[in-house]
């Protein structure tokens, strides 16, 4: 089904000289950028290696990519709903569509027309007009590209997809003009995936692990909120010693209209939750600033995209319970579901793709020219930036560190198909988890019971997330981000 | 209900016997056979059922490879490469040596069982003809003859005859036992002598084919087939080497970027510190531990799995009697009649108990006289006794002067009573009710046509049980008491006890379906049953424990024996079953947190030429890149000679609810096993510094 959004998407986009809504008359797109756009709407990765008012007709934005926003965030919760009902032990895990349709029309619909209103009001263009042409005061023709952005952007923040209407994203002044839009916008990204956790709880019937699953994604997400903001409030290593004075914090890449703190907690915020879009130039954060995103990614579960970000805590959910459940002298078991053989090896699988398409791809463009020949700077940075990269296309989340020539055959094509695999291997594995644990008889629980709604289990489910992450990512964060930082000391 | 008496010495013994065991995990035998099998099992194709450590071993060989051709070319290095191979090959042969010494442990365990089968000349009967083989050609169906001083040759079935048998060749019980055709105590094992009369055997199993034959071999480790558990785990430890394997391989290009070329040891080093080598060594081995743990209970599990999915019982069904309370009821109150007088009618029970000689008989007798103390009349001489019968269901004295004492059931007294010529009281029905309400048996006493009174035989619950069962149930176990008492009786005693429901008036259909009931809740069941009408229960229930003195129907319908036929066992069972997945999970969880340890110490070491700045992630303090490296891999590697007593004996246990659990364990073996490593790697690394190596 997802193969055809695919191919429309191409046709749409192939086509869009020919359909209506191109006032300003865009043309073809290259055929590896082409592909790389719609495996990342389609992918809800929304990565950008395209400029939406350079090269995109309002058709193609509205009934091309606009769409595919709302579909991409309503398979995601779709997705988790057929995940909790085959937890609860339903045979039938529900009809896909059915709740598609509830999830786009009820959820996201209601929810991105108030948010949209909501930006309208706040001064966010919303037009079909073609851009606007206005002369400077030097007599010099300025065009003003514009549009119906309001609605575009709504959807963008609340379902975690983050491809923006203009090619820089939330910095553009018709994206993100002030203050209040920075927050309401930036709200949106946490809302229905916070959501998400707690219509698991419903579906399932079990609120307290639903909230103590809550907690543990909240305290991922303010810990990387707070080591953010601390380093940034310092000032970027190349002003040491200089006569500069910034105000003792760093304004590199940000927009002076929001300040040194609205970025790096949009950035948290952003990659936390697999949307991707951005406020700032995380090529300019300071490096451990910088590196908080990347481990959003990384682990893409501190509340993470619509629907999907439940789906990936689940399979550290199933890797902890049946380590530390056989702690308790039992065969692990998870909501009254015994995990064995099959179950593991799925969650193996999928937890195993995150690495292999991070650590593979920055791994074969670093010691290739496809990546080291595009880098605008030496060293760790660099090698951040292609990790960056790799990581916003394999957690689906499509911001970028950018600092990188990233619309070349080689990222176009190597980011597509980690942004596909990458999208779908997480969602099929869990499945099939979940459709394996509901065939099996539920196990009456007692006291002898592993409890998935403690505090206790919220630390199992801390350590196998940090232990999990930490272990596979760390040789990477050393080299990169953590290897800049200590070497500007 | 005899078995049940010779349970408390028994039980004493085989502690004794297992702390012996433990005094000497490492005895100079075992050791010394561990070590020759732990170099035979480097054969690649036998470590490809462990991936964790058969990467270890990949890892070795490539390593020896860049080794040799160092040395060869002279490169300055050759002497670090050397010592990486030699701990990667150390690490291996910990690996195999921790499995063959729980096998090796598994053998001696089973040296004497396994003396039992030896050859002897049977007797064998064939058309009414008796001939002498020797026992290893004796087939199924085979009928033997047995004497007195002579050895059974096979396991079997008694068909004809009663006979004392000594077992204390299987089950370190000296006290001889009876077994006989017919009823539950037909059962014979091989090896075991018949100490008194003669026996006809039906041998059930060829020799080497029976039961305990294929348990000694399991127990072994001769035949070995991974539980699902274990079979999970192995799952779960292969995915996160390919993980690991994954982030070493990335390494090396990522190193290209850097200009920093990474060499082949150091790189299999990073590598087999991070895959969870520690639990990938060791799970072999707490596998064959758990059988031999339960082996050293004398009891035998046809399958790893078995003793596995103990761990999982969610209803446990215990008999009463033998188990929950002493064998045989026993008189507790006395309870005159209106308008009798306590002492007419102690002396009238003691008289008519003198001549009964059952235990309950006898326990009036006892209650009687300390009631009375000097005061108990003492046995007339002369007098006639009654003995107790199950026709008359009364027992008696008749003195020389014509005096007739009698105690026995309610309706037999009333008849007794008015053949004497007497009318039975009308207060006498309150009084036997009374007594029946609250779970004890009524024994009415009567002097010749008048009845004195009525004396009430309770179960007495086993000393310590309702201790043992609470805790069980502290464990999130449903007790359930199986008894053939009527229901008033029954929930007496399962108040008293405290276990969770009953079966009463039970018989072995009921209990069939009450396990299938409780399955069907998703629930998994253990009994224990030893009689041919428990088989089909047995069979169904998850975990049968068969008595060894039970029948063949029995032994071969559970899947676990009990060597010493004691009911309580399954407590034991249980226990162990526990044991053994949280030694697993134990350890695996000790194995990754070790993980971050090793990460500070080998990652700035091998880019700290390229990019000094990452000293300062060198937080161990540790002297050079190569002592940081080498510490880490002894480190990974010692750890598993020094985990082998936890493997072997299993976590320390006590029972307890999940949440308990959980918490001491991941205190214990996940914080401690993140602390652990940072003062083990730097105290290998002053080691090395102090020996001139860094």
């Amino acid at each position: 089904m997802k193969f055809n959004y695919f191919v429309e998407l191409d046709a749409k986009a192939l086509l869009q000289q020919y359909l209506p809504l191109n006032p300003d008359g865009k043309g073809v797109l290259e055929g590896s950028l082409l592909f790389n756009t719609a495996a990342s709407f389609t992918s809800n990765t929304n990565l950008q290696h395209y400029s939406g008012e350079v090269s995109l007709s309002y058709f193609s934005q509205l009934f091309a990519l606009m769409w595919l926003q709302f579909i991409s965030a309503g398979t995601g919760i779709a997705a988790l709903a057929a995940l909790a009902r085959g937890l609860r032990g339903d045979t039938q895990i529900g009809n896909f569509y059915a709740d598609f349709l509830r999830a786009s029309f009820l959820v996201l619909l209601p929810l991105a027309t108030v948010a949209a209103a909501l930006l309208v009001w706040l001064g966010i263009p919303m037009t079909f007009h073609g851009a606007a042409v206005a002369e400077t005061l030097e007599s010099a023709t300025q065009t003003i590209a514009r549009g119906p952005v309001a609605a575009f952007l709504a959807i963008k923040q609340l379902g975690t997809n983050g491809g923006g209407w203009f090619g820089p994203n939330a910095t553009h002044p018709f994206e993100n003009p002030n203050f209040w839009t920075n927050i309401v916008e930036c709200l949106c990204i946490l809302l229905v995936p916070m959501g998400s956790v707690w219509m698991f709880g419903r579906i399932t019937g079990r609120m307290k692990h639903a909230a103590v699953v809550f907690v543990v994604m909240g305290a991922l997400l303010l810990t990387k909120m707070t080591v953010a903001l601390g380093f940034e409030m310092e000032q970027t290593a190349a002003f040491t010693g200089q006569p500069v004075t910034d105000a003792g914090v760093n304004l590199e890449g940000k927009e002076l209209r929001f300040g040194a703190s609205a970025g790096p907690l949009w950035a948290v915020a952003t990659t936390c939750t697999s949307n991707g879009s951005v406020n700032c130039m995380h090529d300019s954060l300071n490096p451990p600033t910088g590196l908080m995103p990347l481990i959003g990614m990384w682990l893409n579960v501190a509340y993470g995209g619509v629907g999907v970000g439940f789906i990936n805590i689940f399979l550290y959910i199933i890797v902890g319970v049946f380590i530390a459940g056989m702690m308790v002298g039992r065969t692990p078991e998870y909501l009254a579901h015994k995990v064995e053989t099959k179950e593991m090896t799925l969650a193996l699988l999928a937890l195993m793709a995150h690495p292999l398409f991070i650590l593979g791809g920055a791994a074969l463009f670093a010691a290739t020219p496809w990546g080291a020949g595009t880098l605008n700077n030496p060293g760790s940075h660099g090698f951040s930036e292609i990790l960056y990269e790799f990581s916003s296309s394999a957690a689906n989340n499509g911001s970028g560190f950018e600092g990188l020539g990233d619309n070349t055959v080689p990222w176009n094509i190597a980011t597509g198909l980690v942004m596909l695999l990458a999208r779908f291997i997480p969602i099929i594995l869990p499945l099939a988890i979940a459709g394996s644990l509901a065939s099996k008889k539920p196990v009456p629980e007692n006291i002898g019971t592993f409890h998935t709604d403690t505090p206790l289990f919220g630390v199992v489910l801390l350590g196998s997330v940090t232990l999990l992450g930490a272990l596979l990512f760390l040789p990477a964060a050393v080299l990169g981000p953590i290897a800049e930082h200590l070497g500007s000391l | 209900m005899n078995d049940s008496f010779r349970v408390e010495p028994a039980a004493e013994l085989k502690l004794a016997r297992r702390h012996s065991r433990r005094a000497n995990l490492f005895e100079r035998d075992l050791v010394m056979s561990a070590t020759k099998s732990a170099l035979l099992m480097l054969n690649p194709l036998k470590m490809l059922r462990n991936p964790v450590m058969f990467v270890t071993e990949v890892g070795a060989l490539l390593t020896t490879l860049v080794t040799a051709q160092a040395i060869v070319t002279g490169q300055a290095v050759w002497g670090y490469f050397l010592a990486v191979t030699v701990i990667l090959w150390l690490t291996v042969l910990f690996a195999n040596f921790a499995e063959a010494l729980a096998e090796a442990r598994g053998k001696a365990q089973t040296a004497t069982l396994r003396r039992t089968r030896q050859h002897t000349v049977a007797r064998r009967l064939r058309d009414q003809r008796i001939e002498e083989v020797p026992s290893e050609v004796l087939k199924e169906g085979d009928v033997v003859i047995v004497r007195a001083g002579e050895l059974i040759p096979n396991d079997g079935e008694v068909i004809a005859g009663a006979a004392t048998v000594d077992e204390s060749a299987i089950t370190g019980e000296s006290a001889p036992v009876i077994r006989e055709a017919g009823g539950d105590r037909s059962g014979v094992t091989g090896g075991t002598r018949v100490l008194s009369d003669e026996i006809h055997v039906r041998i059930s199993a060829g020799a080497g084919e029976s039961f305990l034959d294929r348990m000694i071999a399991l127990v072994e480790g001769a035949v070995r087939q991974k539980t699902p558990n274990e079979l999970a785990l192995t799952v779960t430890l292969a995915g996160l080497t390919f993980a690991f394997l994954l982030v070493t391989v990335s390494l090396y290009p990522i190193g290209l970027y850097f200009d920093v070329e990474l060499d082949v040891p150091t790189l299999i080093a990073l590598l087999v510190c991070l895959i969870p080598t520690t639990i990938g060594a060791l799970l072999a081995a707490i596998g064959l531990a758990g059988m031999d743990r339960a082996l050293a209970t004398n009891v035998l599990a046809k399958s790893g799995k078995a003793v596995e999915l103990a761990g999982d019982i969610d209803t446990l069904l215990l008999d009463k009697t033998g188990t929950i309370t002493v064998g045989n009821r026993q008189a507790t109150a006395c309870h005159p009649l209106p308008g009798v007088d306590q002492p007419v009618l102690l002396k009238a029970a003691l008289l008519a108990s003198y001549g009964d000689e059952t235990p309950e008989g006898r326990s009036i007798v006892t209650l009687v006289q300390q009631q009375l103390g000097a005061a108990a009349p003492p046995e007339p001489v002369g007098a006639a006794m009654l003995a107790f019968s199950a026709q008359t269901r009364l027992s008696g004295l008749d003195t020389p002067e014509g005096q007739k004492y009698r105690t026995g059931a309610s309706d037999a007294i009333r008849k007794f009573v008015a053949e004497q010529g007497g009318v039975p009281p009308a207060t006498l029905q309150a009084a036997v009710d009374g007594v029946a309400r609250q779970g004890s048996t009524p024994v009415v006493v009567a002097e010749d046509q008048r009845v004195l009174g009525v004396i009430a035989l309770s179960d007495v619950l086993k000393v310590g049980i309702s201790d043992r069962l609470a805790r069980l149930r502290a464990m999130g176990l449903r007790i359930v008491m199986v008894t053939g008492d009527n229901p008033l009786t029954a929930e007496a005693i399962s108040r008293e006890a405290g276990v969770d429901d009953f079966i009463a008036e039970a018989t072995p259909v009921d209990k069939l379906a009450y396990i299938r009931a409780e399955q069907r809740k998703g629930r998994l069941i253990a009994m224990m049953g030893d009689g041919t009408n428990d088989a089909p229960a047995l069979a169904q229930a998850d975990i049968g424990v068969a008595m060894n003195s039970g029948t063949q129907a029995a032994k071969e319908a559970g899947n676990m024996v009990d060597l010493d036929s004691d009911p309580t066992k399954l407590i034991e069972v249980i226990e162990i079953g526990k044991q053994l997945l949280i030694t697993r999970g134990a350890l695996t969880t000790f194995s990754i947190a070790n993980d971050v340890a090793k990460y500070f110490a080998i990652v700035p070491a091998m880019f700290m030429l390229a990019m000094p700045q990452l000293a300062a992630l060198n937080i161990m303090g540790l002297t050079s890149p190569q002592s940081a490296i080498l510490s880490a891999l002894v480190f990974n590697a010692i750890i598993i000679p020094l985990l082998i007593p936890i493997a072997l004996r299993g976590v320390h246990y006590r029972p307890a609810g999940a949440d308990k659990l959980l918490q001491k364990n991941l205190l214990i073996y996940g914080v401690g096993g993140i602390i652990a490593p940072f003062a083990g790697i730097k105290l290998i690394d002053i080691t090395i510094t102090l020996l001139g190596f860094a």
